[in-house]
């Protein structure tokens, strides 16, 4: 009985995938927006960006180094980030570019063209 | 010894003992300041960013890795000093002409991690790689510290 409990257990931590949620900025420009997002020991094959009924999901799955030795201070967490953002009516979508540097994700998100303040000259 | 804890001590699974060395060293970190004034940022002790320090020991190394999203190599600063391994550094903000931040939550600014090393180090060979926005530090034990098999002969 006893085994039975704890395989149910240990196979419903595999299905459930553990997530943290990264520390963000967001900065407004007058062209639209720039996302940040700190995942460090993410690099580029281990990030997910996608858009689903206009929420923004990024998922940075970590690929640590292998560090010989034992562990004798420990601070860090070795969950992967994952973190969802409503997109503003205002943002093209389509227009989303995305890159990672050292750990750090950052999206250019530009206004649609449609909602940038326009200058009509009087002919 | 850490002059500036972490900030998520519940992330922290110490053993009873470590807890009480931290403590000790931690006071002792507070004696050896010269003065308030002379320390950087002082009045942020516990409010600046603090990154994610972990440590390794093997056979041959001590290995420090801490993480450090989005710097530049140029802008981290290792230094050795007395057993004592301190990585600081500054994270500049980016221009922000005619933008508004709308959330912050990514520190910018100064920060220094400090920690005693259980063993002595050869100061010589201490390399470092900065690499996905974790640094890691090697520091190779010192020859007299590394255990050695002696042969009867």
């Amino acid at each position: 009985m006893n085994m039975l409990t704890r395989e149910n257990r240990d196979a419903d931590r595999t299905q459930t995938d553990q997530f943290i949620v990264p520390p963000s900025s967001v900065i407004e420009g007058s062209d639209g927006y720039t996302l940040e997002v700190e995942m460090p020991g993410v690099n580029k094959d281990g990030l997910d960006i996608s858009i689903e009924n206009n929420e923004l999901t990024i998922i940075g799955r970590r690929s640590l180094p292998k560090i010989e030795g034992t562990l004798i201070h420990h601070e860090s967490r070795q969950e992967n980030f994952r973190r969802t953002f409503e997109l503003d009516p205002s943002i093209g979508a389509d227009k989303i570019s995305a890159r990672i540097e050292q750990g750090l994700v950052t999206l250019t998100l530009p206004k649609a063209e449609h909602v940038k303040p326009r200058k009509i000259t009087v002919s | 010894m850490s002059l500036i804890r972490y900030q998520a001590p519940e992330l922290t699974p110490w053993s009873a003992s470590d807890r009480w060395n931290t403590l000790r060293d931690e006071l002792n970190s507070f004696f050896e300041l010269p003065s308030w004034s002379s320390f950087p940022r002082a009045g942020q002790l516990f409010t600046g960013w603090s990154p994610a320090l972990d440590l390794y020991q093997s056979t041959d190394n001590i290995v420090a890795t801490v993480e450090l999203p989005g710097m530049r190599k140029e802008d981290i600063e290792i230094s050795l000093h007395d057993g004592t391994l301190t990585i600081s550094g500054e994270r500049k903000r980016e221009s922000t002409d005619g933008e508004k931040a709308e959330r912050t939550e990514r520190y910018v600014g100064v920060f220094r991690r400090s920690i005693a090393l259980p063993t002595r180090v050869d100061a010589s060979k201490v390399s470092a790689t900065y690499r996905d926005g974790i640094l890691t530090v090697t520091l190779p034990k010192a020859e007299e510290v590394k255990p050695k098999q002696i042969q009867v002969s």
